[in-house]
């Protein structure tokens, strides 16, 4: 494949390829600046989905005819899709789940509890989504490990200096940490981290949920040992997701969810289980949402995830100055060239669910509340914020209307 | 929309809440929370004489407008009534009065007052916790 230099994208020609945005929202178009709670989807993941649908469609891995092979086939294809996305040294290192949280949960369940006990250290941060939090905090209580969390500086970014204070004496088996923060944007130095962690003998989990939709997520640069990602945040559908992780330690765990396919042979007395990634993925999967993850990760990878993340940068560069104009509004936060494309903010004495319902009424849709990210929001101080964030479809004219917006909430609640 | 729903009653009553404030030594309290957008809301309540005519109710805490405004709205309504009035008072009382259309999701904060009063109510007098509320078994009381 040639090698093009694509260091800007057009996001007002990328538009015309999501029908979302032919929508009115109270009369008005759409402002949609809450990507990273889900993204829109462009015509052509619909499409592929659709067309899988009408063409390939049967169970995968079992019928011996023509049409579960199409459907195998396209199934399978999305992993290997997937696998080069993340640069996984193989595709059979992609275990398919229904979202970020499961992978974290297979996890924290099949590695952690056969894994952890009294006397070891699991260490998240205080970013973390509910999703790389709730599992390991839960986990750890039941296996009767400690549980410990990376503090933040003051602008957001993790207190990597604290690290070997905070393990102490402890065995630290796992570092838990975000590739990107749901809430502040911050990118973490998971390297750094995945290097810390290995030096003490424990695993890296990453969660790449918000980082793979607007970055390069390498597995192998990072040098962590699972890392998870979810497709309906990078313009695929809703419902899946991926585990990846080093094969060794697939091979070594224990299954997680039990039933149909993940099999090698059952009798009435025991069963055997089938190879990685088989072992992992019980049940129907989600089939065409696969072949659907697969066409988006086509879609944005044409894109270029470096111009993705250029755009995002200059977008939230221009939305942290033209928040700056009001005095009255508070962003939290690291810089811009420290940020992805998220900006937390609060509005003097107004609570965040009044600012984003008076918003919507100008069809600008943004976030409002605690992100899952509750020990986070205690820390700021704060009950919950407003959050807008970007994609690769977001134009600076969506953010020039939250401005205005913003206006309008004054004027009504102030 | 939001013209519609922040209508001036919602915004003269969130600006200028009734009986904000706390009751010292008051004959019932309790207190709520919302988790899906951190509205806070406790209420104090002191009786008559009769110890069941309800002669005082005062709310502290905070949240959205909605959730702000009802509670300040409930608090004129349920002056010189009676406990077990109160109790029984259905949800659709207080929401004509709010007298806007409620998202499910905004019509958490608007009955999280409601809720929290009915609960003071039933630990200070035994009365009835209503059945069933929509969505509103998402809420957390205290």
């Amino acid at each position: 494949m040639a090698v093009t230099a694509r260091p800007k994208l057009d996001a007002q020609k990328l538009r015309a390829d999501f029908p979302i945005f032919n929508e009115l929202i109270h009369g008005k178009p759409l402002s949609f600046l809450d990507s990273a709670a889900s993204s829109q989807k462009p015509r052509q993941v619909l499409d592929a989905m659709q067309r899988f649908y009408e063409t390939s469609y049967a169970n995968v891995h079992r019928g011996v005819y023509e049409l579960a092979e199409r459907a195998t086939a396209g199934y399978e294809g999305a992993r290997e899709t997937v696998g080069r996305f993340l640069n996984a040294p193989s595709a059979r290192e992609i275990v398919f789940t229904r979202n970020a949280t499961e992978a974290i949960n297979i996890v924290a369940y099949a590695w952690g509890m056969n894994n952890l006990g009294p006397g070891d250290v699991v260490l998240v941060t205080e970013l973390e989504h509910h999703s790389n939090f709730v599992p390991w905090q839960y986990v750890a209580h039941r296996a009767g490990a400690d549980f410990r969390m990376l503090p933040l500086d003051d602008e957001g970014g993790l207190r990597l200096d604290a690290l070997d204070e905070l393990a102490g004496t402890g065995r630290v088996k796992v570092v838990a940490a975000g590739m990107v923060s749901n809430s502040l944007g911050s990118v973490n130095p998971v390297e750094k981290l995945a290097a810390w962690a290995h030096d003490r003998g424990a695993i890296m989990v990453c969660d790449a949920a918000q980082g793979a939709p607007h970055r390069v997520v390498d597995v192998q640069a990072l040098g962590a040992d699972f890392v998870a990602v979810t497709a309906h945040k990078l313009c695929g559908p809703s419902g899946i997701g991926a585990l990846w992780g080093r094969m060794e330690l697939l091979q070594e765990m224990e299954p997680f969810n039990l039933g149909g396919h993940m099999i090698s042979r059952v009798t009435f007395e025991d069963t055997s289980w089938g190879e990685v990634p088989a072992k992992f993925e019980a049940g129907t999967q989600a089939i065409a949402e696969a072949v659907g993850f697969g066409a988006a990760v086509d879609y944005i990878t044409e894109i270029g995830l470096d111009a993705i993340e250029q755009h995002e940068h200059e977008l939230a560069a221009y939305g942290l100055e033209r928040l700056a104009e009001l005095p009255w509004v508070k962003t939290y936060g690291p810089p811009a060239d420290r940020r992805a494309g998220i900006i937390s903010f609060n509005v003097d004495g107004i609570h965040p669910h009044d600012v984003a319902q008076i918003l919507d009424g100008e069809g600008v849709a943004i976030r409002a509340g605690h992100h899952c990210c509750q020990p986070l929001m205690a820390k700021l101080g704060v009950a919950a914020t407003n959050r807008a964030s970007f994609y690769l479809y977001t134009v600076t004219d969506e953010i020039d209307r939250l401005v205005d917006g913003l206006h309008k909430v004054r004027k009504i609640l102030s | 929309m939001s013209d519609q729903l922040y209508r001036e009653v919602i915004l003269d009553h969130y600006k200028n809440p009734r009986g904000h404030g706390v009751i010292e030594d008051a004959d019932a309290e309790a207190e709520g929370f919302n988790p899906l957008c951190g509205d806070e809301v406790s209420i104090y309540v002191s009786f008559a004489d009769d110890d069941e005519t309800i002669e005082d109710v005062k709310f502290s805490g905070r949240g959205c407008a909605i959730s702000q405004a009802a509670t300040s709205m409930l608090v004129d309504m349920a002056k010189g009534r009676k406990a077990t009035e109160l109790a029984e008072m259905p949800k659709d009382e207080l929401l004509e009065e709010i007298g806007i259309p409620l998202s499910p999701i905004r019509l958490k904060c608007a009955l999280l007052g409601l809720g929290v009063l009915k609960i003071a109510l039933h630990r200070a007098k035994g009365t009835p916790l209503p059945q069933e509320w929509a969505g509103l078994d998402e809420l957390e009381f205290k």
